[in-house]
């Protein structure tokens, strides 16, 4: 088994359009939700949400690459130009071959086939554009990263919810610890901060109209982001040998299902997948130092993962940090495990542990230590990252500090 | 007009609870006709379709929604006061 490096990451979402914007904003506790600037938005019952501001897709792309790119597609090539530089890898030779894409998302192209369908029903034309195909499929990111890297291995994208980019990263990590591929450019991206992407929200009633205040009694619901994580991972005896600066260490990964309820979590399976990624990294519940939970803002999801987590690491559980970034990107639906993945580095990296913010009232039922509303500082060795999708899909990562 | 929202409430209830009109009493409650969150969802959103009117609620604090589903009573007379707001 080979030990797998995060040699470079990228970013762009409603708290910065680059990592080193978004790991301060995290450090300052900074809310990146507001009011959405969207189309019929007086239609929606739900008009805030974790928007990319100041995004001119002109000043990073040409006509053609706007004309095929949805902007989820927009996001990750951004985020993954800024992850491939960092990590200094060129994958046009030989190392290409066995080198490829998993990306997660939820939607895909969810622009695409919102402004498609208004072009076909509500303005009743019977044409649309020849690109509408490529561009909305859930697998456009992941295609035109390995076009643009000449990435050349395995490449796919999976789609769990909200847990899309967690189990993304996840088959990346096995796949580089197994010898299946040297390195693998991984995360996910979402944008369906558009009209149909908000209503088919507000239909299921559990979104918030004010804000997201993650394991708060008060909180009453989640918020919508967007935006995209991009990582490199790649074998640790490669980075090494060629120098490069590690962030950090995937040291476990573990996927359960509940096998229970489809939009209802479970406290077993989120249970059964931490330990299984603690297990997975060889690390002892004391080892680690904290936990970038799922933290949604919903009253179900928040104690039940609290209960989870409590009962996971027993004793441990109380002075374990947890927190919810989600209250400051969003909920960022199949990106959100890879930009959260940040807030672990941050950690790891640097000692900082990046806040709970909008937490106003203890929950009983949440009794951990949420690091509300302003960041910490601690020596982190080891962390996890929580992911627990709509249809019981649970996927849970380890980190070790490099 | 009362009584048909009386009756078009319990048809819906009904349906999500899969039982006979005749089987949804009105003191009974969610629980006791089998009803989960997300068939409660379902049978709001089928109440607002029916009466063309928003009913107020959120899964997350339904305590907070001002709209009683206590009991299929409650649920009915919430109703009604909802239909004659929007009239």
């Amino acid at each position: 088994m080979r030990r797998v490096a995060i040699t470079g990451a990228g970013t762009i979402n409603a708290l910065g359009h680059d990592v080193p914007s978004t790991l301060t904003a995290l450090r300052e506790g900074r809310c990146g939700i507001g009011p959405l600037d969207i189309r019929d938005v007086d239609r929606l019952a739900i008009r805030i949400g974790a928007q990319v501001r100041g995004w001119e897709p002109e000043s990073c792309f040409n006509r053609q690459d706007i004309a095929l790119y949805d902007r989820f597609t927009q996001f990750t090539m951004v985020a993954a130009r800024q992850a491939v530089e960092q990590s200094g890898l060129d994958f046009r030779g030989k190392l290409g071959l066995d080198c490829g894409v998993v990306f997660g998302t939820a939607g895909g192209g969810v622009n695409t086939w919102d402004e498609n369908y208004r072009t076909v029903y509500e303005e009743g034309k019977n044409r649309v554009h020849p690109f509408v195909v490529p561009k909305l499929m859930n697998n456009a990111a992941a295609s035109h990263v390995s076009m643009e890297y000449a990435l050349r291995g395995p490449s796919f994208t999976v789609a769990t919810a909200c847990a899309s980019s967690n189990h993304a990263m996840g088959l990346a990590f096995q796949m580089v610890r197994s010898g299946a591929a040297r390195a693998m450019i991984t995360g996910g991206a979402e944008a369906m901060l558009c009209f149909g992407g908000i209503k088919a929200w507000e239909g299921l009633r559990v979104m918030s109209k004010d804000a997201c205040r993650p394991f708060s009694a008060n909180r009453n619901g989640m918020v919508q982001g967007e935006g995209a994580g991009v990582f490199v991972f790649e074998d640790w005896e490669h980075a090494k040998a060629r120098g490069a600066d590690i962030l950090a260490e995937v040291a476990g990964f573990s996927m359960t299902s509940d096998a229970a309820d489809i939009v209802m979590p479970n406290q077993s399976g989120a249970e059964r997948a931490i330990t299984g990624a603690l297990h997975d990294a060889r690390l002892n519940p004391e080892d680690v130092a904290y936990v970038n939970a799922h933290g949604t803002g919903t009253a179900a999801n928040d104690k039940t993962e609290c209960a989870a987590v409590a009962h996971a690491f027993g004793h441990h559980a109380d002075r374990l940090m947890i927190s919810s970034t989600k209250s400051m990107h969003g909920h960022c639906i199949g990106g959100t495990g890879a930009v959260e993945l940040l807030a672990c580095i941050l950690a790891l990296r640097e000692g900082v542990v990046a806040p709970t913010i909008g937490y106003q009232e203890p929950d009983p039922e949440c009794a951990l230590d949420v690091v509300p509303n302003v960041a910490r500082e601690a020596r982190v060795k080891a962390a996890l990252s929580n992911a627990f999708a709509f249809g019981g899909l649970n996927a849970v990562l380890a980190l070790r500090a490099a | 007009m009362t009584m048909k929202v009386r009756d078009k409430v319990i048809a819906i209830i009904a349906e999500q609870a899969v039982l006979d009109v005749a089987e949804v009493k009105p003191e009974m409650t969610l629980e006791d006709l089998g009803i989960d969150s997300l068939g409660l969802v379902e049978s709001i959103f089928a109440i607002e379709e029916a009466f063309d009117i928003s009913v107020p609620f959120n899964a997350n604090e339904p305590e907070k929604s001002g709209f009683d589903m206590s009991s299929v009573e409650a649920i009915i007379r919430a109703v009604e006061d909802l239909v004659a707001q929007a009239a």
